[in-house]
This record gives structure tokens, C-alpha cells and sequence, in this order.
């Protein structure tokens, strides 16, 4: 299921043009990123703690209204306001995000991402419901499509949580702290889970702590310390002082 | 049970106990599955100034009641939020204050605005002083939470489980919210009348908690806490009558034997596997 062929995928642009976030006159996030990427890549968010790159997650998912109050620039997907198309873009929150009391399968949970497209009051056309079934199958999760949530591993509902994505036909998936709290199984699961993703022609966009599997998981990577410390090919990036400097590296 | 078939009386208050039984219970699925059972309980208790105020100032109406109660409701709460964010206490700690400050706000006003005979009733409630208005008012609560609640099942559940993702999906999660509090608000008025604001929390809590242990469905979790919190309601209010204890009380006590009676049939169905 391929989301956008090689030779869409340089149409399929997110742009990110002067971004700053604060929170209040004297708690500004981050400051001025600007950077583009477009679909077939996996970016890694990199930075310590409060870098910045909670902040920017939810201004690209539009949790964080930008330009709006003490926020500032502009994200531009295919050329538009990011606002604009929303169902283009996927959120997956941190893990333990999710309200486990609400006794959801996991074929619920998946079936949320057609919401975009069904509303609160339609009923799932044979469309939606093949959606659905083909996002399953592609997450090899149809076998445990009635099985309630709350009773999968974390490896498991991170899949379902990409299905759901998958069903909501983003071509931007953006993943907050995705391996954290998995074993090591899970792990190299959802990191070649993130490389079928971006040949498929999705952006996957993650922020990440292990410097140690940075390599092998992305392709790009945004470096973040309040401020855009650095942008561009993972090799390139990680070999700059500065960057060594801001994330603890020593050689 | 002829006797008791035969009271107007009690007739009108079995009619009440369905009827705030069932709307209370339907609730009920939502508060369980929210985890807010302890928020909504310290709620219940802050009303009590809004309601005597409403009371006092225009008379004892549903809407000055409902209006009262929703001013004072949506006063704490967001005064909770704001006094956790200025303070180094934590929204818990900040509710716990405000509604016991709230709830003995309401008994001063009660006595000083010589309310007192009305007192017991607010406490502990009073299902048998039920009016005809009181069933309608209880009947259009009961109708507007299935329609709501059924309408906006999609949105309501995706809030619940993860509003922010909600909200990327396009979900409108500040008007879900605050549309299911409002509705929140009514069902407690309701159960006010039946069981108090000292005990509406086992009403608006119980019947969910008892069928949240035997199902994993959500609709079924609705319908049976509905026809749970309906059956209880009634069986209370008979053994209310049996047994001479006070309605509010005996509907609770009924709740607490089969959310009982629940638990060990889990346990007995996990051991027999």
C-alpha cells in the first residue's frame, strides 16, 4: 500500500519557515527552526530534555497553534497552511498517553483514524471498513483485531497506533518517544516498521534519545537545543562539533 | 408489595428510581471510563451553595436549581485549574479544599437563609417528596443523556481514550468536554432528588464499576449500568420500604451488594478457568 510514489513525493513538502513557540513572555521553547523535508524520509528529533522537541511535535500536529499569541512563522504542508489538511498528518503520542480504562479492541482504535472522514454521526461505509481491514493486515495485527488494547505489548499497540495512521491515510506520521519503554524485540520491530513506512513514501518524523541507533533508524536529522542547532543528512549532521557538543557526544 | 403498589406515594417515587436510576447508571459508563469518580464526588458537594443561592434568590425551580448548580460547578473547576497552576499544590489537593469550603459555605446558607427544613432533603435526599415536574424532569435528563451520548458516542469515546490525538483528528474536544460536564451537572440534579448530594456519587459511580467487571463492550457497558442503575434504584427503594431504612441509603446499599455480587462472580469465573 504505497502512500505516495517517488514521483509525488517532492510535492509532498512540510515546510517549517521561522517556527518560535512560547509559552509565556519569559518560557520560550524554541526559536526560529527553519527547515523542509519531504515524504520518503525518516527525521529524527534530537536534543536533551526541554530542547524543545515536545514543543515542536505539537505545533506540527497543531496542538500548538502557530501564529497565534506569543507564537511565531508558519508550517506549510504541499504548499498550505498545515491546518488546512490535518488528516494528512498523524500524531502518535508517548505510550502511556492513551486512556486504558476505555475498553477499546484494537480494531476501535484503528478504525478512529477514519474519523476525518466519517464524522462523529456516519456510519463506516464498505470503504472505511476495507480501509481498516487493509491497515490491519499491513500491521500483521488482524489476527488480534478483537482483542482488547489494554491486554497487547507496547511493540503491539504501537503498530496498532501506526495502523490507525494508516487508515487515516497520513502521509506525515509523527511519533513522540515511539521506542521508549519497549524491549529490545519491539524495538528493532518498529525501527523496520519506520524504514517499510518511508520506502512506502510516508514522512515519519520521531523524536529519538538513543544516539547509539540513530544511524540505522534515520536518514535526516534536526538537532534542537531551544534553537535549531543543525539540519540535514544524519552522517553529516552528527560529525558537527557543535552538534557533538549539544547532545554530550564525546568521541 | 400490594400496599406498597398502592401508595401514590410510592408508585411516583418507584417511577422516580427507574427513571434516576437508569440516567444516573447510563452516566455512570462515562464517569468509569473517565476515572473522574473522585473529581465528580467533590463536585457534587460544591453545588450546594449555587443551589441554596438559586433558591433563595428566585425560588426552587429545575432551571434555577440547574443554573445555580452549573455556576458554582463550572466556578470550582476552573478555579481548581487555576489555583494548581499558582500554587505548589496539585489539582486534587486544591479541589479538596474548595469543596469542602463550598459544601460548608452551602450549610451556613442553609441555616442563615432559614432553609433548615429543607436541609435533610439536600443531604440525604427524599425520592417520596418526588412531583409530577420532578419525573418529567427526571424523564427529558434521562432521554437527552441516551441522545447525547448515543449522537456523540464516537467523539465522546475518542476524547476519552486520547484527546490529543482526538483533537489532530478533528475531533472538538473543548465543546465534547464541557457538553458532557453540562450534562454531567443535570444527572446529578436528578440524583440529588433521590439519594442527596452526600450519596449521589454511589449512584453516578456504582452501576458502571459493577458492569465495567464483567464486559469489554462498550455498549453494553452503557445499556446494562442504564438498566442496572434503574433495577437498583427500584429494589432500594422497595427494601426502603420493607425494612424502614431511609431510600437514599437502602437504593446505595442495593448498588454496593451487586457490584459485590459482580466481583465474586469474576473471581469465581477466573478460577473455574
Amino acid at each position: 500500500m504505497e502512500c505516495c510514489n517517488h514521483n509525488h513525493s517532492g510535492e509532498h513538502e512540510l515546510v517549517v519557515k521561522n517556527l518560535s513557540v512560547s509559552y509565556s513572555a519569559q518560557v520560550k521553547a524554541i526559536s526560529n527552526l527553519n527547515f523542509s523535508i519531504t515524504c520518503g524520509h525518516r527525521l529524527a528529533l534530537l536534543g536533551a530534555n526541554g530542547a524543545g522537541k515536545s514543543s515542536l511535535i505539537k505545533a506540527l500536529v497543531g496542538l500548538i497553534p502557530v501564529n497565534k499569541g506569543l507564537n511565531q512563522g508558519e508550517v506549510l504542508w504541499r504548499g498550505e497552511p498545515l491546518t488546512k489538511s490535518t488528516q494528512e498528518i498523524a500524531y502518535l503520542p508517548q505510550l502511556d498517553k492513551h486512556q486504558t480504562a476505555v475498553p477499546f479492541s484494537v480494531r476501535e482504535v484503528v478504525a478512529m483514524g477514519r474519523y476525518p472522514y466519517v464524522g462523529n454521526t456516519r456510519n463506516y461505509s464498505q470503504h472505511d471498513k476495507d480501509e481498516i481491514d487493509q491497515a490491519l493486515e499491513l500491521m500483521n495485527l488482524q489476527n488480534l483485531a478483537k482483542r482488547q488494547i489494554d491486554e497487547l505489548s507496547g511493540g503491539q499497540v504501537q503498530r496498532a497506533f501506526i495502523a490507525r495512521a494508516i487508515a487515516q491515510k497520513a502521509h506525515v506520521l509523527i511519533l513522540d518517544e515511539p521506542l521508549n519503554g519497549l524491549d529490545v524485540e519491539s524495538r528493532r520491530q518498529l525501527i523496520e516498521l519506520m524504514h517499510t513506512l518511508s520506502y512506502r513514501g510516508h514522512l515519519v518524523i520521531s523524536s529519538h534519545h538513543d544516539l547509539r541507533t540513530v544511524h540505522e533508524t534515520f536518514d535526516k536529522a534536526l538537532v534542537l537545543n531551544k534553537e535549531q542547532v543543525a539540519f540535514g543528512d544524519v552522517a553529516e549532521v552528527m560529525k558537527q562539533e557543535e552538534v557533538k557538543q549539544c547532545l554530550g557526544i564525546i568521541d | 408489595m400490594v400496599d406498597f403498589l398502592d401508595s401514590q406515594l410510592y408508585q411516583r417515587a418507584l417511577v422516580g428510581a427507574l427513571l434516576i436510576g437508569f440516567s444516573n447508571g447510563f452516566v455512570s459508563a462515562y464517569v468509569v471510563m473517565n476515572r473522574s469518580p473522585l473529581k465528580l464526588s467533590a463536585l457534587s458537594h460544591s453545588l450546594l451553595p449555587g443551589i441554596v443561592l438559586a433558591v433563595w434568590l428566585v425560588g426552587l425551580t429545575a432551571w434555577s436549581a440547574f443554573v445555580g448548580a452549573v455556576s458554582v460547578a463550572l466556578l470550582m473547576g476552573l478555579s481548581s485549574v487555576w489555583l494548581a497552576k499558582k500554587t505548589p499544590l496539585d489539582q486534587d489537593t486544591v479541589l479538596a479544599v474548595l469543596y469542602t469550603g463550598c459544601f460548608a459555605g452551602g450549610l451556613a446558607m442553609l441555616n442563615r437563609l432559614q432553609l433548615q427544613q429543607e436541609l435533610e432533603g439536600w443531604l440525604f435526599g427524599n425520592i417520596l417528596s418526588l412531583s409530577n415536574a420532578d419525573l418529567w424532569l427526571s424523564f427529558s435528563v434521562g432521554v437527552l443523556a441516551v441522545v447525547v451520548f448515543s449522537l456523540f458516542r464516537r467523539s465522546i469515546l475518542m476524547v476519552l481514550f486520547e484527546s490529543e490525538v482526538a483533537k489532530t483528528l478533528g475531533v472538538p474536544v473543548n465543546v465534547i468536554r464541557y457538553g458532557v460536564f453540562a450534562l454531567l451537572i443535570m444527572v446529578l440534579m436528578t440524583t440529588f432528588q433521590a439519594v442527596g448530594c452526600i450519596l449521589a456519587i454511589g449512584l453516578i459511580v456504582m452501576p458502571g464499576a459493577t458492569v465495567r467487571q464483567l464486559t469489554h463492550s462498550v455498549t453494553a457497558l452503557f445499556c446494562w449500568s442504564g438498566i442496572l442503575g434503574a433495577i437498583g434504584a427500584s429494589l432500594g427503594l422497595l427494601m426502603s420500604y420493607w425494612v424502614d431504612l431511609p431510600a437514599g441509603a437502602s437504593i446505595v446499599l442495593v448498588q454496593i451488594i451487586f457490584f459485590i455480587i459482580a466481583f465474586i462472580y469474576k473471581i469465581l469465573v477466573r478460577y473455574k478457568k
